[in-house]
């Protein structure tokens, strides 16, 4: 069963991230990379996103597209990675999710292809 | 039908509901087709053993139904019929599957209220329109909760399966609140005060089948413990529930007003089984692993135990809320240990306790209300009133709200 894993980061999450020792924020990434190590044959794809800054959003429920600068919710909660993950059932999911040291948010979905 | 009779059938529903529904589930694979026959079949029996008595066999004749409607009307794939044409009865469960019924329908990627609704409906056979008025909603709503718990199950694949070790105690957890949640709803409700006038219109061939959701949640918790000996927090639970209801009897004055455990008449409380509840306690305390359950029933045991209110032993009572509130901290826990303050030590003592949880509490009638009895105790009436009024704004219990007023009528 796949589910895509969307990672949120808070505006705190990432204040805490810009004040820490660059040693700290060194051991903090490679916590990350070791869970990504962990579950490395689970894991069928996925991206980090670049800052919400980056992002554009489009519109295209008021007559002509309209554009935007930002993302499509202004908000202290953004979407900063996905993965799409490749496990037995819902709870193999939770389990992996549980132990993520990274931001503090993640929504779990099944996508409607499996 | 007669009051005997309905217990009777509503105990049967509930005993082979669960187990129907396990025996689909391990036949179909399928959740929402298992839960779908076993609700057809429930409500068939409804309608016919009311007229033709309840059969001998009534899990073969719960079975033969669902299995008859499943080959019937399969809109779905081949591959159900198939196994459904060659399934006969008996089914024989290699043990009882009931165990992972209840932790899939407690899944805690279920809200709350999909929790409750599925384990009545899958696990204690309940249909949907029971439910609704057990908990004073439109059926509609209960039906969509239920679709859309269902889905859920099936879209995003919640597991049909006991939780392995390292994940069971928070699921266990999440079950035995739900159950508790249930209790509390049919405790609050069932033996209170007259139905309304929106029940009362009801038709009274529907509110004969009503179910008393205190009845199956001590039911549900006993199923639990039956199947999980070995966890003394589910036996807590099932104490808990069992010396509530010894005391049933005792909670409500002929006309149906609350009656304060003060003034409670003990000799209608069921010693048998508080002493049953009690022995249940203690060999769960034997184990060595209190927890939330274990202690309040503890609590209330002393209570149950005691000859008369003055005679109670309410340094163990403030003792055991201190061991409470050590493991699950909850300003309400405070304010129930305030209240055994006032009878261990004294009234100015409760009140020190009670002005410290002012800001947590001021929202919750109990605190009001309690409040008021130590104002009146301590000799400030106009206060005690004050507080009294303050309660009666915030209690929708109108048991509670009668007997508020009450009190400011005739202090």
């Amino acid at each position: 069963m796949k589910y895509v894993l969307l990672f949120v980061a808070t505006e705190e999450f990432e204040r805490d991230l810009e004040a820490m020792d660059p040693p700290d924020r060194e051991r903090a990434y490679q916590r990350v990379g070791e869970w990504m190590a962990t579950h490395t044959g689970k894991i069928r794809g996925g991206n980090k996103l670049q800052p919400p800054e980056t992002a554009t959003t489009v519109r295209l429920d008021r007559g002509e597209p309209v554009i935007t600068d930002g993302p499509f919710v202004e908000g202290k909660e953004v979407v900063s990675g996905y993965l799409e993950v490749e496990v037995a059932d819902l709870d193999e999911a939770l389990a992996m999710v549980k132990t993520w040291p990274g931001c503090p948010i993640v929504e779990i979905r099944p996508p409607e292809s499996q | 039908m007669t009051e005997a009779s309905h217990g009777q059938l509503a105990g049967v529903v509930r005993e082979h509901a669960g187990q129907l529904a396990a025996a689909l589930m391990r036949v179909t694979g399928d959740f929402d087709t298992a839960e779908d026959l076993v609700q057809d079949a429930v409500l068939a029996a409804l309608q016919h053993w009311p007229v033709d008595g309840i059969p001998d066999r009534p899990d073969a004749w719960l079975f033969t139904v669902a299995r008859r409607r499943a080959l019937d009307g399969f809109r779905r794939a081949g591959n159900y019929r198939a196994k459904l044409a060659q399934l006969q009865w008996p089914v024989q469960p290699a043990e009882d599957e009931r165990l992972r019924l209840i932790f899939t329908c407690c899944h805690p990627a279920l809200s709350r209220p999909a929790q409750v609704a599925l384990t009545l409906r899958v696990v204690c056979g309940l249909t949907t329109g029971q439910i609704a008025r057990a908990f004073v909603v439109r059926e509609a709503t209960i039906a969509q909760r239920i679709t859309r718990a269902k889905r859920k199950i099936t879209d995003a694949r919640i597991p049909y399966r006991v939780p392995d070790d390292d994940e069971l105690a928070p699921r266990l957890t999440e079950v035995l609140t739900v159950i508790y949640l249930l209790f509390n709803e049919g405790y609050l409700t069932t033996t209170g005060p007259p139905p309304t006038m929106d029940k009362a219109m009801d038709k009274a061939m529907d509110r004969a089948m009503d179910r008393d959701l205190a009845e199956d949640a001590e039911w549900l918790a006993g199923l639990l413990d039956t199947l999980m000996p070995a966890e003394p927090e589910v036996a807590g639970l099932l104490a808990l529930i069992r010396l509530h209801r010894a005391r049933a009897a005792a909670r409500f004055g002929a006309d149906g007003s609350l009656v304060l455990l003060e003034d409670q008449d003990r000799s209608l409380w069921d010693r048998e089984a508080i002493t049953d509840a009690i022995r249940l306690l203690s060999r769960a305390a034997r184990r060595q692993r209190p927890g939330p359950y274990q202690l309040q029933a503890a609590i209330v045991a002393c209570h149950a135990e005691a000859a008369s209110f003055v005679e109670t032993d309410w340094e163990q009572i403030v003792l055991l809320y201190d061991m409470l509130l050590h493991l699950a901290p909850s300003p309400v826990t405070r304010l129930h240990r305030a209240i055994a303050v006032r009878y261990a030590t004294g009234a100015r003592a409760a009140m020190a306790e009670l002005d410290d949880l002012a800001d947590a509490l001021d929202d919750y009638y109990l605190y009001h209300a309690s409040r008021a009895e130590l104002l009146r105790a301590l000799g400030h009436p106009d206060l005690a009133r004050a507080a009294d009024r303050r309660a009666l704004e915030l209690t929708a219990n109108p048991a509670e709200q009668a007997l508020l007023r009450q009190r400011l009528a005739y202090s």
